[in-house]
């Protein structure tokens, strides 16, 4: 197995981690789920930089985004499978 | 150079890393018994207003160091403990072999010698006022110069890795250090603290979002509580007594937005990966309170500025700091060496010189958690035994008080 482009910490979670700079829409990227080592392909649906995430799945507005297998907080937006996750489409619960 | 011996390393595999790490390094023991890891003669200001003759004296007596900082006059209750909860903390910590300690006026300034007195290093105080700010330097010069030699002859001695207080705080972290920098940190500690090293974690307005987990870390439900407790009282009397807005360009930083963080749910979840798997803490301590129960994993109650918390656990006799980023931070400490550790790629390639231990490869995985582990353990060694860290070796002396509320 080559190197991933996407890491994935729980298999509960519904989006991932780009960890390789240049990321360019299109690609089929390589997805690793580090808590039991199985991937998986999903193609990037925008260019998306590195540390930042991407959708594993359609997810609705107002959804609870999963990562780490914890809620880090809700969909503002309608987010495709594949799109790019961040502040724009993304907030926290809290505060 | 460092990091190309570190791949050199990982190159061997793992089963050469199993058990590769030293277990001894030479360190200085002092007075009371605790080993320090560097010997420095500082010259600690009581005020603000100290800060130039403390500054004229390290200027004359070349190795000493002076910690110039902000605060120290009109402050009152709990805010005034924590200054000299702080100022004794820093003076008393064993990295430092002695203290010259000078303040405007003679009380405070013997408040403070007294209390670093109590491990048995030397120490000696001047008051400015009444003397003026230049024989106050001559006189302190000439006992900076004495202590200054006295702590050049002193021996180091082979010391256990059980004798290492080891404290972690990471800083303008990204996704990578929820992934790769805060788990070796982690990794570290589940093999370190069972072999008696005390540990500390903190940041307290950084569990948002992860306070359940980190609940449950306790040793105990009793100290479980009292962790949330303490939460909870930062939560309600600071975050939601003064907030503006959501936070949102405070907490996640900029920084870390930039770096794909979002919301601070997602952040806490990566800081918390600093205690591992296995660890649990057996005490929760206030800012720069020194642990009393023993060797183990402590919680303090810190801000998550990185700059305030280290010069907190610095105060509570920490001696080596573990600091994971991920945008790169550059933060250092006056008397404890801090020991950077990225994963991110691309920090690790513009900034460089700011990184001590590259664990990248987590990403690429073509390194594995306890790989890197074992890494930074063997880095806490060598900075042990004298290595100077990227931030010594770029003079980053950060030392920022921390301050509850308005001087009277």
């Amino acid at each position: 197995m080559g190197s991933p482009h996407l890491l994935v910490h729980d298999k509960k979670d519904t989006v991932g981690v780009v960890v390789i700079e240049g990321l360019r829409a299109g690609t089929n990227m390589l997805c690793v789920v580090t808590a039991n080592n199985s991937s998986f392909r999903l193609k990037a649906k925008m260019d998306v930089p590195i540390g930042h995430k991407i959708a594993l799945t359609d997810i609705k507005s107002g959804d609870t985004v999963w990562k780490y297998g914890q809620d880090i907080g809700k969909a503002v937006a309608k987010i495709g499978r594949g799109e790019h996750v961040h502040v724009h489409n993304l907030k926290t619960k809290r505060w | 150079m460092a990091r190309s011996k570190i791949n050199g390393r990982m190159s061997r595999g793992k089963a050469a890393f199993k058990t590769a790490f030293k277990t001894a390094f030479l360190g200085w023991r002092r007075e009371n018994g605790r080993v320090g890891v560097r010997n420095h003669v500082i010259i600690l200001p009581l005020d603000d207003l100290s800060n130039a003759a403390a500054e004229s004296v390290a200027n004359n007596i070349k190795g000493t160091l002076a910690l110039p900082h902000a605060y120290g006059r009109l402050q009152f209750g709990a805010d005034l403990e924590l200054f000299f909860r702080t100022l004794i903390g820093t003076g008393s910590n064993p990295n430092v072999a002695a203290v010259v300690v000078i303040g405007i006026e003679d009380g405070w300034t013997k408040r403070i010698v007294d209390g670093i007195k109590k491990t048995g290093k030397p120490v000696t105080g001047f008051g400015i006022e009444g003397t003026g700010d230049i024989m106050t330097v001559a006189k302190a010069s000439r006992v900076a110069k004495d202590y200054l030699q006295w702590a050049s002859e002193l021996p180091r001695e082979e010391c256990d890795v059980s004798e290492l207080w080891v404290s972690t705080k990471c800083g303008e972290s990204d996704t990578t250090t929820g992934l790769a920098s805060c788990p070796t940190v982690g990794n570290m500690y589940d093999k370190l603290i069972p072999k008696g090293v005390y540990g500390v974690f903190g940041e307290t307005s950084e569990i948002t979002g992860a306070e359940h987990l980190a609940k449950a870390r306790a040793a105990s439900a009793k100290i479980g509580e009292k962790w949330y407790r303490v939460w909870k009282a930062y939560e309600d009397e600071v975050i939601q007594a003064h907030k503006t807005d959501d936070l949102s360009e405070s907490q996640p930083t900029k920084g870390n937005i930039a770096g794909g963080l979002t919301t601070i749910e997602e952040k806490a979840l990566g800081n918390l990966e600093k205690i591992g798997r296995k660890c649990t803490y057996i005490d929760v301590l206030q800012p720069a309170e020194a642990p009393r129960k023993g060797a183990g994993l402590y919680y303090m109650d810190t801000s998550s500025a990185a700059a305030e918390c280290v010069t907190l656990m610095a105060a509570a006799g920490y001696m080596v700091h573990t600091f994971p980023t991920g945008q790169g931070n550059v933060i250092g400490n006056p008397i404890v060496p801090v020991i950077k550790i990225s994963g991110n790629p691309r920090t690790v390639r513009t900034m460089s010189e700011h990184i001590d231990v590259d664990v990248s490869g987590i990403l690429r995985r073509d390194m594995t958690i306890p790989e890197a582990g074992d890494a930074l353990i063997d880095m806490i060694m060598r900075t042990a035994n004298g290595r100077l860290t990227a931030a010594e070796s770029l003079g980053h002396r950060e030392f920022v008080l921390t301050k509850l509320y308005r001087s009277a």
